[in-house]
């Protein structure tokens, strides 16, 4: 026995009476570290233990406000921030919208962290090595008695005195309780074989699992966001029809929107001599075919025509557009050029629709005229 | 009878039993094998459950075309089903927070058990929304996080609403009726006596050693909860409702729906608690327990919700004729005396008339008549669900496009697997955990309290 420590000095009581009369007199003694036990809540053993008033309210009240302001401050910043969008005519930031929302994250959080705060820190829980456990007296107390339990760390405490106390108090079952052995010699047991041993098994069970879902299942029906879908896609391969291709061919003499056939493929000296630029030169037009030069010509061509590449040499630079060959040139002339391509130079013509080439041709005129000037233009 | 002495506070508890008595009473059914008639009851409802998971498998299979559903009945099966089970769990937290706040000690005996039908009841309902998208495993779009589409959620959608509505709802129900089981473990583990129990239950007591140091802290927390989760019940319905209030159909589009909503919310899951505790009271002989006094207060709920929810029937009529609008008023017109004047009429006399008989004294505490009622208000409330969605879509505003919604046999299969679900998680429920609270129980027992107290 002597090697035991003593915990605590416990009496059971019958009646709610006597137990509140007994944690007044406790209290009145002077005793501190001394805690009644109670299968349910026993009215006025707060006033007659002293106790103060819970704080936990205080941690509802901080998290909750908390919660509520970053459930709004997100909302705000998803809709208005992050990805601006423009709901049913609704402003970006729509308080009326968000108070659901908002209400529903204070009563979450406030709720969770009252509730982790109390069992979590308050009482220390889970906590099933108390000395207490198991004894005789937490079985009384849990069904029907009440019990009071006296620590033998409280400053006051002296054996004797409080077996006394209790007696004369009418307590039954005085009982001292001792800390348990295997509790004292607890030693933790996370570095033993058999748990490390489980923690690997379990880790790599995660991973498998987490590999097999994300690369795997993730991508078999019906799980793979219908990638694989019953229907005709272009370009493939289609048992409906007789020739076996997904795609129909168009009727014959079909003609693209976009694309009508030009007339003078292989012929730049017809085209030359035919075709008339359609554009006038409108400040919209030179601006439409200054942007697209600068995106399909400047590179091979330079952004003033004079055949200097930003390519570095990768590529063959193209001679100067400001050459006398070329300022003699008829609109038509370029126009084929640009449609059909020359030498290296491929056709532009899936690039420029024939407008935006017409209009090409119409900044290159200006680029010629800005550094082969007319009399007359100086004037 | 009219010797009562209402200045006399009635025993909740009736003949005064020991506090070890309750104790063994309540813990008895989880020490004893179950009965016959309890796997009899158990294979009924797995068997319902089956039918309603072979439904679902046919649904993922082949798709939600597979049900009622179509043009221009959008909102069918799923949607009625799912208002309906979260209005069925509405009762729990009433029972267990309002009344608690109202201090009405009457509320101990049931509110374990209507807790806990909460917690099955927004389980049940959660299914439906996640089954109506076809694909449930996409579901997790509907969580706010950032994604490679790098897009949102819509904060404005009540659909939205509801996804925060029913998850909160579920998860603070969940830690409401946690934190009151935990002094109940503790009295379990103290009476184990085999070591897997006790194990068990020493791991879900989290070590509660019944401390007043600890009682003290626990009563303030378990009151706040109580004053979250008041208006959080009242919030989850009301965004159900939004569902339908916020939309600019006629018949949908009215003001009057929260409220509307959760009185009926609270009118179904009473009756429903109240014809499930009949047979548990009678099952673990708890009748001193959950009283007959007790059941006629709750009688005394349903006729009130009962009548606010005739009263909402009325003033739509009253709205939608004062309002002048004429698409409101052909809805309601439609609704009463169109094709499903039949269902109309089925939801009237089963929610307005019928309860209407509680107030008669002798009928409030008849037991069997009480039964049937309540299993009335529950079929009624169905009906109301089913009213309100499909009489306000069927007829919409382009007469070339009306038609008359059938539900197939998959819708019936899942509605039918839905109470599976539910009344499986109740069956287990009884012989599990204590369907009572012990400690509630034994501090509102005769005597319980110090004499010179305040009570």
């Amino acid at each position: 026995m002597s090697d035991k420590i003593l915990y605590s000095l416990t009496g059971l009581f019958d009646t709610p009476d006597e137990i509140i009369a007994a944690a007044e007199k406790v209290q009145s003694e002077g005793y501190t570290k001394y805690d009644v036990n109670t299968p349910y809540p026993v009215h006025g053993m707060d006033s007659a233990m002293k106790l103060p008033m819970s704080r936990l309210p205080y941690v509802a009240m901080v998290v909750g406000i908390t919660g509520m302001f970053l459930a709004l401050f997100f909302m705000w910043w998803t809709n208005s921030v992050d990805y601006p969008l423009v709901i049913g005519g609704k402003p970006y930031f729509a308080f009326p919208a968000y108070v659901p929302i908002m209400f529903e994250v204070t009563v979450l959080s406030a709720s969770i962290a009252t509730v982790v705060t109390m069992i979590a820190i308050v009482f220390k829980f889970p906590n099933n090595s108390h000395p207490l456990m198991d004894t005789e007296y937490m079985k009384n107390v849990s069904v029907d008695k009440y019990g009071i339990s006296i620590a033998a760390d409280d400053p006051k405490f002296d054996f004797d005195k409080v077996k006394s106390l209790l007696e004369s108090l009418g307590a039954k079952n005085i009982t001292p309780i001792y800390y348990k052995e295997e509790d004292l010699n607890f030693k933790p047991k996370t570095f033993e074989p058999k748990f490390v041993i489980a923690m690997i098994v379990l880790f790599a069970a995660v991973s498998a699992v987490t590999y097999i879902t994300l690369n795997k299942l993730m991508y078999l029906p019906p799980f793979d966001w219908m990638m694989e879908q019953s229907k005709v896609i272009a370009q493939e391969r289609s048992d409906v029809f007789e020739d076996g291709r997904g795609m129909r061919t168009p009727v014959e003499g079909t003609v693209a929107r976009g694309f009508l056939p030009y007339k003078f493929k292989n012929n730049p000296e017809a085209a030359g001599k035919y075709l008339v630029n359609p554009l006038a030169a409108t400040e919209e037009n030179l601006s439409l075919g200054e942007k697209k030069f600068d995106i399909y010509c400047s590179p091979c061509h330079g952004y003033l025509a004079e055949g200097d590449s930003r390519l570095k040499g990768q590529f063959p630079s193209p001679p100067s557009l400001h050459s006398k060959k070329v300022r003699n040139w008829s609109d038509g002339r370029i126009y084929h050029v640009i449609t059909e391509g020359q030498n290296a130079m491929p056709s532009y013509a899936y690039q420029l629709s024939r407008k935006e080439r017409w209009a090409v041709v119409l900044y290159i005129r200006a680029l010629q005229r800005s550094l082969n000037a007319k009399e007359s233009d100086l004037q | 009878m009219s010797s009562i002495d209402y200045t006399q506070e009635l025993p909740v508890i009736e003949g005064r039993p020991t506090l070890k008595e309750i104790n063994e009473l309540i813990a008895k059914p989880l020490d004893q094998k179950p009965d016959k008639k309890f796997y009899i009851a158990l294979s009924i409802t797995l068997t319902m459950l089956l039918a309603g998971a072979i439904a679902l498998g046919f649904t993922f299979y082949y798709g939600v075309g597979l049900w009622g559903n179509n043009n221009p009945v959008g909102w069918g099966f799923p949607i009625v089903n799912f208002v309906f089970w979260v209005g069925i769990g509405h009762a729990g937290t009433l029972i267990s927070a309002i009344l608690f706040l109202f201090r009405q000690k009457w509320r101990n005996g049931i509110a374990r058990f209507a807790e806990g039908m909460t917690i099955f009841a927004v389980m049940t309902a959660g299914l439906f929304p996640l089954i109506h998208v076809g694909r449930p495993w996409l579901a997790g779009y509907l969580i706010p996080y950032p994604n490679q589409h790098s897009l949102w959620v819509d904060f404005n959608s009540p659909l939205l609403w509801d996804v925060f509505a029913v998850s909160t709802y579920f998860t603070v129900s969940f830690i409401f009726w946690y934190v009151g089981l935990i002094p109940d473990f503790a009295s379990l583990r103290d009476r184990a006596v085999g070591k897997v129990k006790k194990t068990i239950y020493s791991i879900f007591s989290l070590g509660w050693r019944h401390s007043n140091r600890h009682w003290s802290h626990y009563e303030m927390v378990y009151l706040v909860l109580a004053g979250f989760a008041t208006p959080l019940v009242l919030s989850v319905h009301t965004i159900v409702s939004f569902d339908f209030a916020v939309s600019i159909l006629p018949g949908w589009h009215a003001t009057i729906f929260p409220p509307y909503f959760v009185a009926g919310a609270v009118f179904s899951g009473f009756a429903m608690v109240q014809n499930v505790l009949i047979f548990i009271r009678k099952i673990f002989n708890y009748e001193h327990i959950i009283t007959l006094d007790t059941l006629e207060k709750m009688n005394k709920i349903i006729i009130l919700t009962g009548s606010m929810v005739g009263y909402a029937y009325a003033m739509e009529f009253f709205t939608a004729w004062y309002s002048g609008v004429q698409p409101e008023q052909f809805t309601f017109i439609n609704r009463a005396f169109g094709p499903y004047a039949w269902a109309y009429w089925i939801m009237v006399s089963c929610n307005v008339i019928f309860p209407q008989l509680f107030w008669i004294r002798k009928i409030r505490r008849s037991i069997p008549v009480m039964f049937v009622i309540a299993v009335l208000v529950n079929v009624g409330m169905w009906f109301e669900r089913f009213v309100i969605t499909v009489t306000s879509l069927h007829r919409d505003f382009l007469p070339s496009s009306w038609a008359y919604f059938k539900p197939t046999v998959v819708d019936v299969a899942i509605l039918i697997g839905s109470f599976g679900f539910f009344f499986t998680w109740i069956l287990l429920f009884t012989k599990s955990l204590p369907v009572v609270s012990i400690a509630e129980i034994k501090a509102v027992n005769e005597g319980a309290q110090p004499s010179h107290g305040e009570h």
